[in-house]
């Protein structure tokens, strides 16, 4: 008779299975069983955070900058409410990750028992399928399964719920085959008559716009590379939302820049004007599209993406296109090679009078700022870290707000998996413990967490972890003291009634980076920056780094709530010339 | 024009309402009527009524039917995001207009009344399949099977023969002819 496993055992004969290197976890009472099993099992590691939020976080800044699913283990009741918010972010970034959760036991499920919630029933509107396992024969199909679903299709996040006595239940495990190519529900639906209609609609084009997001990061690093060799084949302008960032790079002089909100000028111009929008793995979000009555109504638009449900949930396309980037680029690419050899000569003509027109709004210089030579201007900051970072293939994530915009805008990436933020949920707090998950996936490189001082502090604990596994993560905050976005709409909406958004009482981070056991260091002035991050760069240990910034500075440009991208709020010198209103002025 | 004070959106322009049936092949599993329940409400979905069963208990098949009220985009994307739950098999979809599908709920009537009242209420539902499944002295249980708005009215009417309680089910759709949904 072949060996008897237990369930706790069964659960890390799986991840041994799909090749799991690391899971970010925290014990507690109804997973104890699982814990106890991890000293036999030497081929995965487990991280120890210090919140589940945090492993959470971890676990999604793992698999956004590694490209594999990212795991993480917690308990009943607290553990699993926890671990909520991390996967929300997850399901609204797309981010594979595989939720294990302890349960009660079964007889005790129902009865309000210590340390018990309805886990599944918390986690089934932000999974995108989460199981209860009540009989520990189901169990390695389950774990199978919910690796299949969080990593096919469009990639999202799952919850396994194991209950303490199916923990040590008994049966047999038969050795997993992964199968190659799955697709999951979303198979790849597009024919080749998808192809012609599309390069029919870009050969007639003489004002397109490539709009690529998140999707081309998710299809792999392949999606990126075709990416690059349809664009400079086609010679089209390229824009890019917060998560598509990297996919494209970012000083070509194809790339207008990030488009949407804080999008440049030229990016959100072009949206408005364009007669074909190709969007690539985008989803039409509302920060991207402002108005939708008056979303680029003059454009032809097609839609590539994996998921049918992101097809005209926004926005009206006329050309969808169902299936996986990468290969929906491959044979976009082999049919433009095959009947128009020559794409990019033919179109030049047609396009040019449009990359005139770009070049008229790009002299704006849209993220341009008035800098200072007292104070730390954060754009200032950003471009400086950025200049001293680039060489070093950097990743990068950051928490939610003014900061993140800033780096969106100033830190350039030129290639995919280097950036990590949390764009759909929003999530303040996600940027530290995503960088502990970063690190943990790539020990050798630099990886930075542009932070705001308000968002940091939400997750703050995991520098713990950081100091316990040696992880040398950089959190460099734009300290301004305010809850800057939020201070920035109360100023532009609420008649500057600042309620609430100033933190009367920080702590000194110099201080706290210490008492962490990690490095302090702080920046004042222009003068010092550059010196003082060289030093972060070449401290090969945790850093807090507090740059003290500009306490009134504002996210430039902008599209107000309500607006069309034509109608973009530009930055400070707008705002100085236009002093009676003091809003900065209305474009047209 | 007033200033927007919110960091979202404004609505934008409201399309035309369409009655629709959708019917949903499930896995009969735990928590799968939440599953698809949940999708409606989180998503603001209208439910107008439901009827689930299972209707393979080989295949552990339940059979779900959901009368909803939406725009085009709506109902369009109410299919698409239930066939991307894990569990779901297939989902068909038709206006309830629609002349090629038979559409049925049924309802039970508690009548209280003398003799004469309780006859009139069962002449009142006889072209809707009246059954008495119940008599009594004073009362009458009686069962019909009609449409939607014919069971609203019968509702209406009866208030006035000694209808005291309603029990009605969600509606259940079938193709007709020999064709079934895909």
């Amino acid at each position: 008779m072949s060996k008897l496993y237990s369930g706790a055992e069964i659960v890390f004969k799986c991840l041994e299975d799909q090749n799991v290197e690391f899971i970010f976890g925290y014990p507690g009472g109804a997973v104890l069983p699982i814990y106890d099993e991890l000293k036999n099992f030497n081929s995965v590691k487990h991280i120890l955070v210090r919140h589940e939020q945090g492993a959470g976080h971890a676990a999604e800044g793992y698999a956004r900058s590694s490209g594999k699913p990212g795991v993480l283990l917690v308990t009943s009741g607290p553990g699993a409410t926890n671990a909520v918010t991390a996967l929300t972010d997850a399901y609204m970034d797309s981010v594979p990750l595989v939720c294990i959760s302890g349960q009660v036991p079964t007889h005790l499920i129902g009865t309000d028992a210590f340390q018990e919630c309805d886990t599944t029933g918390i986690t089934r509107p932000c999974t995108k399928h989460n199981w209860l396992v009540k009989d520990v024969k189901d169990l390695e199909k389950v774990i199978h399964k919910a690796f299949e679903v969080a990593t096919t299709g469009r990639p999202g996040p799952v919850l396994v719920d194991i209950p303490k006595d199916v923990q040590f239940q008994k049966t047999n495990y038969t050795k997993f085959k992964k199968q190659k190519k799955l697709n999951g529900k979303a198979t790849n639906q597009f024919s080749q008559k998808d192809i012609d209609e599309l390069i029919k609609l870009m050969s007639k084009a003489s004002k397109p716009i490539f709009y690529t997001g998140g999707g081309v990061i998710n299809s792999g690093p392949k999606a990126s590379e075709l990416l690059r060799e349809l664009v400079n084949m086609t010679g089209f302008p390229i824009t890019s939302t917060l998560q598509g960032l990297g996919s494209y790079p970012g000083e070509d002089s194809q790339f207008l820049g990030m488009l949407g909100m804080h999008g440049s000028y030229e990016a959100n111009n072009a949206m408005h004007d364009c007669d074909l929008m190709i969007n690539i793995g985008a989803r039409f979000d509302d920060r991207i599209t402002g108005k939708i009555d008056e979303f680029s109504p003059k454009s032809k638009k097609v839609h590539i993406d994996i998921d049918p449900s992101s097809i005209n949930k926004n926005v009206k396309v006329d050309l969808p296109i169902v299936g996986d980037v990468a290969e929906v680029i491959t044979s976009t690419i082999k049919t433009i090679k095959k009947v128009k050899p020559n794409f990019a000569k033919s179109n030049n003509q047609k396009v040019s009078k449009w990359w005139e027109q770009i070049q008229k709004w790009r002299s704006i210089n849209s993220f341009n700022f008035v800098n200072s030579t007292e104070t730390i201007k954060p754009q200032y900051a950003v471009q400086r870290l950025y200049e001293l970072t680039k060489n070093k293939d950097t990743y990068i994530t950051t928490e939610v707000g003014q900061h993140q915009m800033w780096a969106a805008q100033h830190y350039k990436f030129d290639k995919p998996n280097r950036w990590m933020t949390s764009g759909g949920l929003g999530t303040m707090g996600y940027g530290l413990p995503a960088a502990v998950g970063v690190q943990v996936a790539h020990p050798n490189k630099l990886v930075i967490d542009i932070a705001g001082e308000a968002s940091v502090l939400m997750t703050m604990q995991e520098m713990s972890t950081a100091v316990q596994y040696s992880l040398p993560i950089k959190i460099f905050i734009l300290n301004n003291e305010y809850m800057g976005m939020v201070r920035q709409w109360q100023e532009l909406l609420h008649d500057k009634n600042y309620s609430e958004s100033y933190t009367a009482a920080l702590p000194d981070f110099v201080k706290l980076a210490e008492a962490y056991g990690c490095v302090g260091i702080r920046a004042q002035t222009p003068e010092e920056l550059d010196d003082k991050i060289i030093e972060m760069i070449n401290t090969d240990r945790p850093v807090i780094f507090d740059c003290r910034v500009d306490k009134q500075e504002n996210c430039f440009p902008m599209i107000p709530s309500g607006k069309a991208h034509n109608q973009m709020l530009l930055g400070p010198k707008d705002q100085k010339e236009n002093k009676i209103t003091g809003k900065g002025k209305t474009l047209v | 024009m007033a200033k927007s004070k919110s960091a979202y959106s404004t609505p934008g322009k409201q399309g035309k309402l369409d009655t629709h049936i959708i019917v949903v092949w499930v896995d009969n599993e735990a928590g799968v009527l939440a599953r698809v329940v949940g999708l409606f409400s989180g998503r603001g979905y209208n439910i107008e009524s439901l009827a689930v069963a299972e209707i393979d208990p080989k295949l552990n098949i339940s059979r779900i039917t959901i009368v909803t009220t939406g725009t085009p985009q709506v109902i369009e994307q109410i299919k698409l995001q239930l066939k991307k739950l894990v569990p779901v098999h297939k989902v068909a979809d038709f206006k309830r207009e629609d002349k090629k599908v038979i559409f049925k709920e049924m309802a039970l009537f508690k009548i209280v009344g003398n003799q004469s009242k309780k006859e009139k209420a069962l002449k009142a539902c006889k072209k809707y399949n009246a059954i008495i499944l119940d008599k009594s002295n004073k009362s009458y249980v009686i069962q019909i099977t009609a449409l939607r708005r014919e069971i609203d009215l019968m509702s209406k009417n009866l208030k006035k023969l000694g209808l005291v309680s309603v029990s009605r089910t969600g509606a259940v759709a079938m193709t007709r002819g020999s064709e079934i949904f895909k």
